[in-house]
This record gives C-alpha cells, structure tokens and sequence, in this order.
C-alpha cells in the first residue's frame, strides 16, 4: 500500500518548482485542492469543513489519548533512531535532535495524561522503519509528521475534556511546525493547503501498520 | 530560552489609536475588559510536567462571577470567535499583499509570500462563509498599516504575525462550541502553525519557540499586539 498517498494527497498532484515563476500558483493550488477532493470528498476545498468525525463518536478521551500515544512513539523512535542512522549533518542533525526530544516529551505529557484520566497507557509498540540514507529518512519524517497533524486534527472534535483539547492543541501545532520544517528541508511547500486535511482514526492506522513490527 | 516573539509582542506600543477592529457598538472600555482564558490548559500542562516554560501571556482574571467570552466583542460564542478569527485573517492578507507590493522580495522568498498570503485570503473567505452560514453578520475589513523598511524587519514582522497567530487559534480552540467550527479551526491553526516554523526557519529562529508544547494566547494578548496596525 502507499502510505504517502494516503498522508498527503495533495502531494499526488502538486509540482513545486523551486524558485521559479514558470508555475503559476494558482494552478499549484488547483491541482493540490483537486487532488484532496479526489480523496476526501469536497469538504476540504470547500469553505467549510464537513467532517466525518461524528462516526467515531463513541471513542473516549483516553482512547482517543492512546491512539495519539502510539503515534507519538512511533515518531519519538523514529527521531530516536535517526540520530544515529540518518546520515544526517549540521543543521538537519540539529534539527533531528529537536523533534526527538519534542516527540519524546508529548510521549511523556500523553501517558501521564492518561494515568491521570484513570486510563491505562498502551505499550510501546516495536517499529520498524526501512530507509538507507537522509533522502529516504526525510520522506519517511514529512508522512509521519503530516499524518500526525492530521491525526490530531480529526481526533480534535471528538475530545470531550476541554482540558485535553487544549493539551492536544498545543501538541498538534507542534507537529504542524516539525512538518514545515521537515518540507523545507525536502525542498516541498512547507504550508501545501491553506486548510490541513484530517484524517480519521482507521486511515492513520492504516497508514502506519507497515512500520509497526 | 528567551523568546524574542513574546519580547517584541510585549514591547509592542500599547498607547497607540483604540484598534476598532470590529465595527461594533462596544465601548473602548468592554474592548480593554476583555479577559484571559487560558488557565486550565496551562494548569493541565504543568500538572503532565511537561513544560517548564511559564506561561507570561495569560494574566488570568476571573474575579468576576459573570462568564463573558473573550470574543465577545465580535459576536457572540462561536461567531464571536469566528469574527475574531476573521478579523486576524483580514489582517494577515493585507500584510501579505502589501509585502508582496513593496518590492523588497523576488523570487523563492516572493513566492513563499504569495503562497501565504493566498492562504490567509481562503481563510478569510472560508470564515467569512462560516459566519453567514451560522446566521451571524462577518466583521468588517479593518483599515491596516504595517512599517515595511527592510527584506529582515518584514520578515520578522511576519514571523510576530503568524505565531501570534496560530497562538490566537490555539487559545481559542477550547472555546469552541460547534465540532464543525473546531473542526475548520484546527485545519486553520495548524496552517498557521506552519507559516510560523517557516518564517521561523529562515530568520534562523527557533521553530517551536515554546519548546515542545506550543502556548495559546487570550485574545486580549493578541488584540493588543495587533493594535499598532489597526488604522481603524
């Protein structure tokens, strides 16, 4: 299956053409908006967000917690892992260095989150994740960090506790600010669509069940 | 670490005109009352030990029994967050467009620039159609003036705009009432999240300047910070 579809349609339609003026942006930003819609439906490139998120209503904070869990130790070993087997050098390794810690820290907040809510934190699962140098490991890091804000953006609506709302707010605009600057360094647009799509619970899983061992 | 957002927010000069940034019949005195609201979060954060940072933005004061939005001045619940959002929306494509007519950017920086600015517009205009969509009347477009000197200052400027910004959307998500409107809000927020870290990244700041937990702000906090550039 191809998880970097199912992450970021609008990949499968956008061209970006480093500085130059040949592309007009208006026929970027076309064919990116298609390209969701072909995937979603028009809720994304309408004005308005019509979302499927009703469907899993039924999940509880701590469910919905402990999927954002495993996303966020999938990411933290990830960067765990890359500082050693990326390949990577001066301002990437620095780069590497921030989001595993970051990761690492949201893997902390989230379990103590959890056990506070009375819920119990899922085990970290073993991953397993194929790249041989930094190109294959920034395309790995742009899915992961593009479907984690995805994630968490249709995770969102569904969180009962305001508190935890917030709390997932202000992880999820950290995951937004790891995937600008992971697509800067992949030489993507680091803001592809004015909205982020969101994705469901099942599409994400989906979409990460090849790097879970 | 030292936050240079946060410094140049609050350095931002307080004295200047009363930002009318909504054409409303609210007096200056309900526009300076507007409140903070950002405590349990913050609470929250710290009770997961996550985040050493302090919180400097949100001075919390909710000594009054009455429970009176943040955004009240725009309208009230979700279409007072919707016209508050607007109205910093309206404020972003302007900048973006006025950046984009001073000449001070050519080729990939343009581009990136026009990129966002584009961004914000739909942005104005998805808001704009959520708040006739919620029967409510969208706040109108205010009148903005941005000090536009050099290539640096500018993007600086930008990079204060567009972490306020998502800041702004942040702070507000948990006053949302509507699942659709937080929906839309978050699918904007993180946008807006990814402006900042690039704008972040090329002036060489820090991308994630609150460390790993991004701080909301009241909207008290960011009306204030944005008041310099309101002409009316």
């Amino acid at each position: 299956m191809n998880q970097q579809e199912l992450a970021n349609p609008e990949l499968a339609g956008v061209t970006v053409v480093e500085d130059s003026g040949d592309i007009s942006r208006s026929d970027v930003l076309l064919k990116g908006a298609l390209a969701a819609g072909a995937v979603y439906g028009t809720f994304m490139v309408g004005p308005f967000v019509r979302q499927a998120f009703a469907a899993g209503s039924g999940s509880t904070d701590v469910d919905i917690l402990n999927f954002a869990l495993t996303l966020e130790y999938l990411e933290s070993t990830f960067y765990k892992e890359a500082m050693t087997r990326a390949k990577a050098s001066g301002e990437l390794k620095s780069l590497i260095k921030l989001l595993a810690e970051d990761e690492k820290q949201h893997v902390d907040a989230l379990t103590a989150t959890i056990k506070s809510l009375g819920g119990k934190p899922v085990a970290e699962p073993k991953f397993n994740f194929e790249y041989s140098d930094t190109a294959g490991f920034l395309k790995l890091a742009q899915t992961f960090e593009d479907t984690g804000v995805s994630a968490y953006n249709g995770a969102g609506p569904m969180i009962k506790s305001k508190e935890v709302l917030g709390a997932a707010g202000s992880i999820v605009q950290i995951e937004a600010r790891h995937a600008a600057a992971i697509r800067l360094q992949n030489k993507e647009e680091p803001a592809p669509e004015a909205f982020d799509p969101s994705l469901e619970e099942a599409q994400v899983l989906k979409a990460v069940k090849p790097f879970i061992a | 670490m030292p936050d240079t957002t946060e410094q140049e927010r609050s350095e931002a000069p307080a004295q200047s005109a009363i930002a009318r940034v909504a054409k409303d019949p609210v007096s200056r005195r309900k526009f300076m009352a507007l409140t903070g609201g950002s405590a349990a979060m913050a609470a929250f954060l710290a009770a997961c030990g996550s985040n050493s940072g302090t919180t400097t933005s949100t001075a919390v004061s909710s000594g009054s029994g009455e429970a009176k939005t943040e955004t009240e001045q725009f309208g009230k619940g979700d279409v007072g967050i919707l016209n508050y959002a607007l109205t910093l929306e309206y404020l972003e494509t302007a900048f973006y467009a006025d950046v984009v007519k001073s000449g001070l950017f050519k080729g990939a920086e343009l581009d990136l620039i026009k990129k966002f600015g584009s961004e914000e517009a739909e942005h104005v205009k998805a808001l704009t159609a959520a708040v006739k969509s919620m029967k409510g009347t969208p706040a109108p477009e205010p009148k903005v003036e941005f000090p536009l000197k050099s290539a640096k200052s500018v993007l600086e400027l930008a990079a204060t705009v567009e972490n306020l910004g998502a800041a702004a959307y942040l702070g507000q998500a948990v006053n949302i009432t509507s699942p659709e409107v937080l929906a839309s809000a978050l699918a904007i927020h993180t946008v807006e999240g990814r402006h900042a870290s690039t704008l972040n990244t090329v002036l060489g700041m820090p991308i994630t300047p609150d460390g790993a937990f991004a701080k909301p702000a009241d909207a008290k906090t960011v009306l204030k910070a944005v008041e310099p550039f309101i002409v009316s």
